[in-house]
Formats: C-alpha cells, sequence, structure tokens
C-alpha cells in the first residue's frame, strides 16, 4: 500500500487514542474508541489480514461502541449514596 | 446524561440503513467458503442491524423485530446446528466435522464440503447474532431508551 497514506492513518491512530484517553466526557471517549477500531481496521487489511480487518469493523467499530454507549448512560458521572 | 430526546431523523437513518447492513450479513454468511468473512462476521453484522434499530426505535420497534424471549432459543437453535452437522458426520462413518461423510444422496464429494461448511456457518451466525442482542436485551432490562 501507499505508505503517505499509512503515515496518516497511524498519525490519526495515535491522535484518536491520546483523545480517547485524555477527554472528560465519556461519550466522546467512545466515539474516539470507534474510530480507533475503524482505523486499526483499515492498517489490518493495508497488512493483508482482511479476515482480521473486517472482525475489527464490524465488532470494534460497530457492536462494542452500541454496547459502550448503553454502559455510559447506565452510569452516573457522581455518586448518589 | 439523560438529557436525550426522539429525533426522527436519527430513526430515519437507521431504518433506512438496517436492512441493507442486514442483506449484506447474509451475504457475507453464505459467501463465507470462498471469500473473507464468515458465520461470526455476518453473523456480528446481522446483529449490528438489529442493534442499530434498538438503539434508535426503542423497545417498542424492536419487540417487531426480534422479541427478548426468543434470543435463547435461536442461540440454543446455532449450536444445535453446528453439533447436529459434525456429529451426523461422525455418526456416517467420518471424523467430526468430515463434511463429506454427510449423508446426503446424490451429490458429489466437493458439492458435499460445500454444503457443509454453508450449514455450519449458517448455525454460527444464527448464534453470534442472538447473543450479541441478548447481550444489549440484558444490558438495558427495565431502561428503555430513545
Amino acid at each position: 500500500m501507499i505508505w503517505e497514506l499509512e503515515l496518516i492513518i497511524y498519525l490519526f491512530l495515535a491522535l484518536s487514542a491520546i483523545v480517547a484517553l485524555e477527554v472528560k466526557d465519556l461519550l466522546v471517549a467512545v466515539v474516539m474508541m470507534t474510530i480507533f477500531s475503524f482505523l486499526m481496521a483499515l492498517l489490518f487489511v493495508a497488512m493483508g489480514a482482511i479476515d482480521v480487518g473486517f472482525t475489527e469493523a464490524v465488532i470494534g467499530a460497530g457492536v462494542t461502541g452500541i454496547l459502550f454507549v448503553v454502559v455510559v448512560f447506565q452510569t452516573s458521572r457522581k455518586s448518589n449514596d | 446524561m439523560r438529557d436525550q430526546f426522539q429525533s426522527p431523523i436519527v430513526l430515519l437513518g437507521a431504518r433506512l440503513l438496517s436492512p441493507y447492513i442486514m442483506v449484506f450479513g447474509w451475504y457475507v454468511i453464505i459467501h463465507g467458503h470462498y471469500s473473507p468473512g464468515g458465520g461470526f462476521q455476518g453473523g456480528a453484522l446481522l446483529a449490528a442491524s438489529l442493534l442499530l434499530i434498538r438503539v434508535a426505535g426503542g423497545s417498542k420497534l424492536a419487540e417487531l423485530q426480534i422479541q427478548e424471549f426468543a434470543t435463547t432459543p435461536l442461540a440454543v437453535i446455532g449450536v444445535v446446528i453446528y453439533f447436529a452437522t459434525g456429529l451426523v458426520a461422525m455418526a456416517a462413518g467420518g471424523y467430526f466435522l468430515d463434511y463429506e461423510a454427510l449423508p446426503i444422496p446424490g451429490v458429489e464429494p466437493d458439492w458435499l464440503r460445500y454444503i457443509g461448511i454453508l450449514i455450519i456457518e449458517v448455525g454460527i451466525g444464527l448464534a453470534v447474532m442472538a447473543i450479541l442482542v441478548m447481550i444489549y436485551d440484558n444490558m438495558v432490562r427495565g431502561e428503555d431508551y430513545a
């Protein structure tokens, strides 16, 4: 694959990971995790592991995103003890 | 974080996108033996199309697709399809999951292998779809979003 494109994908991968770790809002972190998964799937496909990339795109960017959103909505920021 | 409201645009987008994701899931399952993908990925795509409607439309709309009590039997049916194929091949004189030994009369051995892989991938897809939907249903039990 074109190495310039791969370099850009790697940069965005690191950027999304840092934003997901540092951001305060959990919903933004979930969206950043989804973007991380999708870029990871693109890199897997670029490295020739199409099956792994397919699984990463479907599970990481699809189903886990929805499950994380449900978990974020079921918890609250402050404890009510 | 509970200031959500019903949005017709989100619901329309989910309704527009969901059937195509489901068709693509069946495509991936059925073409699993000679292209990337297979039972697990296709089943996860089917589950994603169901979860999209569940997230966007709430449980009222989701009841029209797959109800909550139907997920466990569907998963069991998928696992039973997988093991029944393997055990029937074993009973007919081959090894476990030895598709060539499946007792379907009048089919060449290479077509028999083809059909055997197709049958177990439909089983795997059903099980994966039902279990992912079941996880979501158990997580949101008692509370309704959207």
